[in-house]
């Protein structure tokens, strides 16, 4: 399309917007008028309006608004991928609802087909539009700066003024004051002419000049990246692994898909990718505030662990929550710490029915912590005992017998443990929660009141369990756990090259101004018979531009010896005239 | 007496500052619509209402008509009273990193008042290069409520941080996350004198009331939406960086750099109507006073992004400082 169509310098309208509103004809846009004129034509025509509509500014509006819609659920409703046991418990709570809600995909939001169906519609619109732009812009990098209008009054800003120069130093100056100090990259593309004498007025000389290109390539880039963050966040989707292993001091594992607690991967993962190395977990250091203000506040975890590489190397390394270690491109993080007392079962025929660490989980900041221990293996005969307990790393008990943990660390430990026996329920093959025990079908130890007993064991104690069901003891030594989350993405680095691209871009779009300068200039006589030099110029931005006035101003001080029409002259005069030298002197030695 | 306690009484005295600004602004604008009342009944012309697409607008200065004595005064000593307050809220921020020994925007309180004070700079530092005291008394007014409400609701003792939370990270993002919230403050009053002054100008039967009359006094509703695109541009970068930065530190922290935990979402929800307010402004039918009403709705989001995903929902950034939940940070 012509330079003429896709500029409209004569108006006042804001020529450059066009092109990026769905109304107006772009060159090569998709853009086409939007209203009620349906196409009558067959299914081509069908699908080309389908498109055009698709990629018109205004739908990309209402899936932008969808798309915020769309999001909010997800951070009302609980959510799979984030807390199952929450998803289930509301299920629990809401049976008809929450079955409705589970069927539209309201507790997998983000990879429901509705939230996909808008952010990939969202993305085809971009696409549509973003391509017939780029090629509009490459086109476009090449033009002049549209010619000069004949008549400024309905510009923007204006300014006039009157030097003794002539007009072809007007020019000279102007075009060289627009072009900026550096010439391979010039502020303002400058074209200068000149005219015949015309509508009463002499032969003049022109300037016409553009700024702004960039502005352009700013947004189009944002969006691009904006594409290829999404290409770049797919692509780590079907790419990585996660894997989460608890870990006790003293032991280790081996970075094996078996190793992990549980893992995670993408549908193009392959277990090749796992490097075969292991890991120790050496200690486990933890720091608590101890001052009134923030009493038992996390200060510091550190986890000190031995690395061995697949080469046989080993070497020692330290992970902090924040400072994940590094080991063959895959991070490993601690996400989460506690204590793993050692409890050992015998059963009532005095066989050790199991010896262990049991993993406890922290239910509050004093590390009250809350584990299970299954003890299916027991003498033949004997019932299966199940254990409920807490572990209080610095216990108080109270005088009803009630017992708390009042600080982190372990000072005074305690386990308190609540005794069932009768079918664990895990020999019919269905997966259990290790930190769960379903106590339905088991019957429970109470004392002759009816209460359930609560056996306190002290470390290195060993207590005797209700019933006759044998005998409890924890270790002397209470080692700690740490929970590792081991992650590899391959793609971590496209998709903070995409989002740092999207943040340069969409700078350089929304701060570049976007501006034209036109300057014309002719020879007349003044009152005294002398010969005056007058000049006018004329500026236009796209959108709201407070500084155009000021670059107009800035244009006409560029002129040598130049009087402002609009100021009164004296006042002006001196400064202008101290910084036109040294414009001067600029022009002359580029030229 | 303590640091601590000595940055509170500094807050409010900044708060008692900033009310006395909120007067002294309010009487300003008053007596200009006085001063002007008569001259802009005759010449009111509906010109270009709502249409804000075009290149016209440069922001007027409000400092056509020439000030009376008693106008002056009144502007002085809001002007001079918001500085103070300013000046004492920096210092009480100060104070309170001190009193902490850290950086002092690390749960709701200290992003109360590292927010309002990024409102007041902003506002502040528009006016060092052009009149925009209209807009003193509702940058004041919100930023004396934010105070107020942080010191009897928000307030936490200063202390440590978790481990979670001691990382150049804090520094940055949430640096950067008030400060878009500031400049947010500030495009968010210029959005709603717009649409207010628009209403008055089409001929709201409401608006017309003579309570209403500083209206006239306040720039055009095309150059009030001019100066709020400036500001929502500005705060929109900042907005993209703040969500990049959180994620790169959540790769650090939590293991991932995303992970729709609730306040991820709501930043997200904020960005994508930002996003759908700078693409309205360049759709024909979807500019002026519909572009107003998107920054309405990202403010309030913004808003309930700050309050109530730190108080309702219990995600991984559950670094108010008013729960105490020890899941965040290991
Ligand atoms: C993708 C990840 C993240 C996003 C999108 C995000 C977004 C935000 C936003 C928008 C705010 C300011 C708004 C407000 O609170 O009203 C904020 C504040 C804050 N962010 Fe983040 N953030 C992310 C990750 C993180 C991480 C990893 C941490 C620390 C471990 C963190 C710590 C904070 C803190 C301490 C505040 C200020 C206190 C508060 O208001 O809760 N953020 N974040």
């Amino acid at each position: 399309m012509s330079e003429k169509a896709t500029y409209r310098p004569e108006g006042i309208h804001d020529a450059f917007t066009e092109g990026r509103t769905d109304e107006a004809p772009t060159a090569g846009g998709p853009a086409k008028p939007a209203g009620p004129n349906l196409p009558s034509l067959g299914w081509r025509g069908m699908l080309r309006w389908t498109w055009r509509q698709l990629t018109s500014m205004r739908v990309a509006l209402m899936l932008l608004m969808l798309l915020a819609v769309a999001a909010v659920p997800g951070s009302v409703l609980p959510q799979r991928s984030q807390d199952a046991a929450a998803v289930l418990e509301y299920l629990g709570d809401n049976p008809t609802l929450g079955e409705w809600l589970d069927r539209l995909g309201f507790f997998d939001v983000y990879s429901s087909v509705w939230f996909s169906a808008i952010y990939i519609l969202l993305f085809v619109s971009l696409v549509g539009c973003i391509v017939p732009r780029t090629l509009a812009h490459g086109r476009a990098l090449r033009n002049r700066p549209p010619k000069t209008p004949v008549r400024f009054g309905r510009f923007p800003a204006t300014a006039q003024g009157a030097t003794a120069a002539s007009p072809d130093e007007v020019t000279d100056a102007v075009a060289a004051h627009l072009r900026g100090p550096l010439r391979r990259l010039p502020t303002f593309r400058v074209d200068t002419g000149a005219e015949e004498p015309r509508l009463g007025r002499p032969a003049t000389r022109t300037v016409a000049a553009e700024r702004g290109y960039l502005r352009e390539t700013g947004n189009l880039l944002f969006h691009l990246a904006l594409l290829g963050l999404l290409v770049s966040v797919a692509l780590g989707q079907l790419l990585h692994y996660r894997g989460q292993a608890i870990v006790t001091e003293g032991r280790g594992f081996a970075n094996a898909v078996v190793d992990y607690d549980t893992f995670d991967r993408g549908a193009w993962f392959r277990p090749a990718s796992l490097s075969p190395f292991s890991m120790t977990l050496d200690s486990f250091d933890s720091e608590f505030a101890s001052d009134t203000v923030a009493f038992a506040q996390a200060r510091d975890f550190t986890a000190h662990v031995t690395v061995s590489e697949p080469d046989g190397g080993t070497h020692s390394e330290q992970i902090k929550v924040n400072h994940p270690l590094t080991v063959d491109g895959a991070k490993i993080y601690l996400q989460g710490n506690g204590f793993a007392p050692e409890i050992t079962v015998q059963d009532g025929a005095g066989e050790t029915a199991f010896a262990g660490r049991v993993p406890f989980l922290p239910e509050d900041t004093m590390y009250t912590s809350r584990g299970v221990v299954k003890v299916p293996d027991v003498s033949a005969g004997q019932e299966q005992i199940g254990m409920i307990g807490y572990f209080l790393p610095t216990a108080v008990v109270e005088a009803d017998g009630s017992a708390r943990s009042v600080f982190p660390q372990p000072q005074n430990p305690l386990l308190v443990l609540e005794v069932y026996r009768g079918d664990l329920g895990l020999d019919e093959g269905v997966p259990q929660n290790v930190y769960r025990l379903d106590t339905a079908s088991l019957t429970p130890s109470v004392d002759d009141d009816g209460q359930t007993i609560k056996l306190l064991v002290k470390p290195g104690e060993t207590v005797e369990l209700p019933d006759g069901l044998g005998t409890v003891t924890l270790g002397e030594q209470v080692p700690r756990y740490v929970a590792l989350d081991l992650r590899h993405d391959p793609s971590l680095a496209w998709v903070l090259t995409f989002s740092l691209l999207a943040l340069g871009g969409l700078a350089v779009s929304l701060f570049t101004p976007r501006r034209r300068v036109w300057v014309r200039s002719w020879e007349t006589t003044d009152d005294g018979g002398r010969p005056v030099t007058h000049v006018e110029l004329a500026g236009l931005a796209r959108g709201d531009d407070a500084g155009l006035q000021r670059e107009v101003d800035k244009a006409l001080a560029s002129v040598p010896g130049v009087a402002d029409d609009a100021a009164d002259g004296t006042n002006d005069d001196k400064p202008d005239d101290d910084r036109l030298a040294g414009d001067h002197q600029r022009t002359a030695t580029e030229d | 007496m303590q640091i601590a306690e000595l940055s509170v009484l500094l807050v409010w005295g900044a708060a008692t500052a900033l009310t006395i600004a909120l007067v002294a602004f309010a009487i300003d604008l008053g007596r200009r619509t006085e001063a002007r009342a008569d001259a802009h009944a005759e010449a009111r012309t509906p010109a270009a209402v709502g249409a804000a697409s075009g290149p016209t607008s440069t922001i007027p200065s409000t400092q056509d008509a020439a000030p009376a004595p008693a106008r002056r005064r009144a502007a002085g000593i809001a002007m001079s009273t918001t500085w103070l307050g300013t000046a004492l809220l920096l210092v009480a921020i100060v104070l309170r990193g001190v009193a902490a020994g850290r950086t002092p925007w690390a749960n709701m309180y200290e992003f109360t008042l590292v927010g309002s004070f990024m409102a007041l700079a902003v506002f502040l530092g528009m006016n060092l290069r052009k009149d925009f005291k209209f807009l003193g008394a509702f940058v004041t007014g919100l930023t004396v409520l934010f105070l107020v409400l942080g010191l009897n609701v928000f307030y936490v003792a200063a202390t440590g941080v978790q481990p979670a939370l001691q990382n150049y990270w804090l520094v940055i993002h949430v640096g950067v996350a008030i400060s878009a919230t500031g400049i947010f403050t500030v495009a968010f009053v210029a959005s709603v004198l717009q649409l207010l002054r628009d209403s008055r100008d089409t001929g709201s039967p409401y608006l017309l009331r003579p309570g209403f009359r500083w209206l006239d006094r306040v720039p055009t509703p095309t150059s009030l939406e001019a100066l709020s695109f400036r500001l929502n541009a500005v705060g929109f970068v900042l907005w993209t960086f703040t969500i990049i930065g959180g994620a790169i530190w959540a790769e650090h922290a939590w293991g991932r750099y995303w992970g729709w935990d609730p306040k991820e979402v709501w930043s997200f929800v904020i960005w994508v109507v930002y996003a759908a307010y700078l693409h309205a402004r360049t759709t024909r039918g979807w500019d002026g006073r519909r572009a107003a009403w998107f920054v309405i709705v990202g403010y309030l989001c913004v808003l309930f992004n700050f309050t109530g995903v730190n108080l309702i929902f219990n995600g991984k950034h559950s670094y108010s400082g008013l729960n105490t939940d020890t899941t965040g940070g290991a």
